[in-house]
């Protein structure tokens, strides 16, 4: 077969009917340009979801406490006994943490001055910063030794830094909680809401020791609590198999005996963020599969107005057999006639579906996202479609007996 | 073009060639045992009536068929040997066809009609353009070559037909009722053309109804009821 002789003879081919070029194309035109945005859409969808998964912490793990049972009587979540500093230094060793947090909770009101202001209080470790990967916008966050201390210092979160303090530096001032007074070391990052829906910039972090011995205060049965731990995960190893190890392990450290429930409880933030996005994601591959009907529709369009043109161009087609041209001649010209127009529906389409998601995104406030992959792909599609659905007829073309094709009427 | 073959020898041989064609329960032979060899360089007339086997023998010369029994040689090839690409370069190579109804691409003008079997070569021409437009002057339309068929006579069309069938070089053209569709004023350019490739060495066949047509060739072969019924060659 030869190549250029075959797109050349294509080309010529389509250029005598523009019209009905045009009006093949058209269904892959569409089907490319619905693909197209279609998958705009889904994949703004999903780069959307993993922003907030990995805002929450692409891969850490989060350790509470379970619920406990006492003589029948099963109490609520977190009743079991928390953690403590050593077992926290146990799983330090563990291979594949990179970074581990600690961190108490407790409600309290701060006081600034004559102005006051309820929020949540942080007791954590150092690791807390890594495993969120948050940091300070000014200041600084507190020490290793500022927490073997307890020392009165404080990092406030940008809603508490704007409330208390209205344009004015907080750093150097001076915070009370539960009467304590803290110094203001450093106004975190913003962080903005959470897939909860709550502020998490309204938030005040202490040292863990400061929240234990001075203002939340200890546990009451085991002295150097922690009430939930947060490990950030090594790359390369995979969550569930971590998830797992982690388990076996905090059931050594726990002492829990073969059999006993666990009294402990592993949270995969990724997991839940993705198990409330799977609706919408099931909702993109919906409609990613509409469009690709839609596509397959376009397709039967060029094979129906192929099959119309072998059989207008029989004669034409025993003409070029009896000048010298083999069936592989024939069917590479009928193919690439089918290739191109998918190619050039599929080009302008594409166009069209990046308008489309353009508009979707304006118009709608759907998240986007336009990658030159999605491109390819529904190029690639386009392509094939034109292949697929334009060897039938080229083949028909190939297969005509050429005394018969020169004298058909 | 005429590899080991010297004018007089014969370019196209026929043995026993039969073609059958079954229509229903009987058996119809378009050609029966036909021997018979044509000469390089010897403008021959196919004549007899319709469903005498004259156009069976033109698409079994024309490499467009293959006989039922019987071996076909041209230029001591035989056809039967051959596969389907092999008989697709051998007419683009060695025989030249012209139609009654010319077969030109409408939409083409007649430079890109006449370079249609160049661009099929597989042994390639150098300067396609060059080698259109020369035979295009042999066909003295030089001047109307960026012409649509559209915009050119019936004279033109099958001139530029013409020109297509010798892009090539062929050894052989085979013409099926050149004249058919033309007044016979232009009926006598058209043969006086095909006379002068005759004359310049190319073995031209044609079918012809018309006994003033067939006047031209140096020889002239009747067929009734697919056989040969008489073989006239022309005192020179």
């Amino acid at each position: 077969m030869k190549l250029k002789l075959a797109i050349s003879s294509a080309i010529e081919a389509l250029l005598a009917n523009v019209l009905r070029s045009f009006l093949t194309m058209l269904g892959i035109m569409i089907g490319v340009a619905s693909v197209m945005a279609m998958m705009a859409i889904s994949e703004g969808a999903a780069i959307q979801v993993d922003q907030q998964i990995s805002a929450l912490g692409a891969s850490n793990l989060t350790v509470r406490p379970g619920a406990s049972r006492r003589g029948g009587r099963h109490s609520g979540a977190n009743s079991a006994p928390p953690f403590t500093d050593k077992q926290v230094q146990i799983l330090q060793q563990e291979p594949y943490v990179t970074a581990i947090s600690v961190r108490n909770s407790g409600a309290v009101t701060v006081v600034s001055g004559s102005d006051n202001w309820a929020t949540q209080l942080y007791g954590t470790n150092v690791g807390y910063f890594e495993t969120q990967s948050w940091g300070v916008t000014a200041g600084e966050i507190f020490t290793q030794r500022q927490i073997s201390q307890s020392a009165a210092v404080v990092v406030i979160g940008k809603t508490v830094a704007d409330t208390l303090f209205e344009g004015t530096n907080p750093l150097g001032q001076v915070i009370r909680a539960k009467n304590v007074p803290l110094r203001v070391i450093g106004v975190l990052e913003e962080k903005g809401q959470s897939s909860f829906g709550g502020d998490r910039d309204d938030i005040v972090i202490v040292p863990i020791t400061t929240a234990r011995n001075r203002i939340l205060g200890a546990h009451k049965t085991t002295p150097k609590h922690v009430s939930s731990i947060t490990i950030s995960i090594a790359d390369g190893y995979i969550m569930a198999d971590v998830q797992n190890q982690l388990e076996d392990r905090l059931r050594e450290i726990r002492r829990i005996k073969p059999g006993s429930a666990d009294n402990f409880r592993v949270f995969n933030i990724a997991d839940f963020v993705r198990a409330r996005s799977s609706t919408q994601a099931t909702m993109g591959v919906l409609l990613a599969f509409t469009a690709a009907v839609s596509l397959i529709v376009g397709g039967v369009g060029v094979m129906n107005i192929m099959l119309v043109s072998v059989t207008e161009r029989t004669r034409e087609i025993g003409l070029r057999m009896a000048v010298g041209a083999r069936k592989g001649d024939i069917l590479g010209q009928f193919l690439a006639e089918a290739i191109l127009l998918c190619l050039i529906g599929g080009l302008i389409g594409s166009a069209l579906g990046v308008g489309a998601a353009e508009l979707a995104a304006n118009v709608g406030g759907f998240p986007i996202s336009i990658s030159p992959m999605i491109a390819a792909t529904a190029l690639s599609a386009a392509i094939f479609i034109g292949l697929f659905f334009g060897y039938f007829p080229a083949r028909r073309a190939a297969q005509l007996n050429p005394i018969e094709a020169l004298r058909h009427e | 073009m005429m590899a080991n073959l010297t004018i007089g020898e014969p370019l196209i041989k026929c043995v026993d060639v039969t073609k059958t064609y079954i229509m229903g329960e009987q058996q119809v032979h378009a050609l029966n045992k036909v021997s018979v060899d044509f000469i390089a360089g010897e403008m021959t007339a196919i004549m007899g009536p319709s469903g005498s086997g004259k156009s069976t023998l033109m698409n079994l010369l024309g490499a467009l068929d293959t006989p039922t029994s019987g071996d076909l040689f041209i230029e001591g090839r035989n056809l039967s040997s051959l596969d389907v690409d092999e008989l697709a370069d051998l007419r683009n190579k060695t025989i030249g066809f012209v139609f009654q109804q010319f077969n030109l691409l409408n939409r083409a003008t007649a430079l890109t009609n006449v370079k249609l079997p160049l661009r099929y070569s597989r042994e390639p021409v150098a300067d396609i353009d060059a080698r259109a437009i020369e035979c295009l002057s042999m066909v003295g339309l030089s001047d109307r070559m960026n012409h649509r068929p559209m915009q050119l006579s019936g004279g033109q069309q099958q001139r530029v037909a013409i020109a297509r069938a010798l892009a090539t070089r062929p050894a052989i053209i085979l013409a099926d009722e050149p004249t058919g569709a033309l007044d016979s004023r232009t009926s006598i350019e058209i043969m006086e053309l095909l006379v002068t490739l005759s004359k310049q060495g190319i073995t031209v066949i044609l079918v012809t109804h018309e006994e003033d047509v067939a006047e031209y060739a140096a020889r002239k072969i009747y067929f009734r009821d697919g056989v040969i019924v008489a073989d006239d060659r022309k005192m020179t």
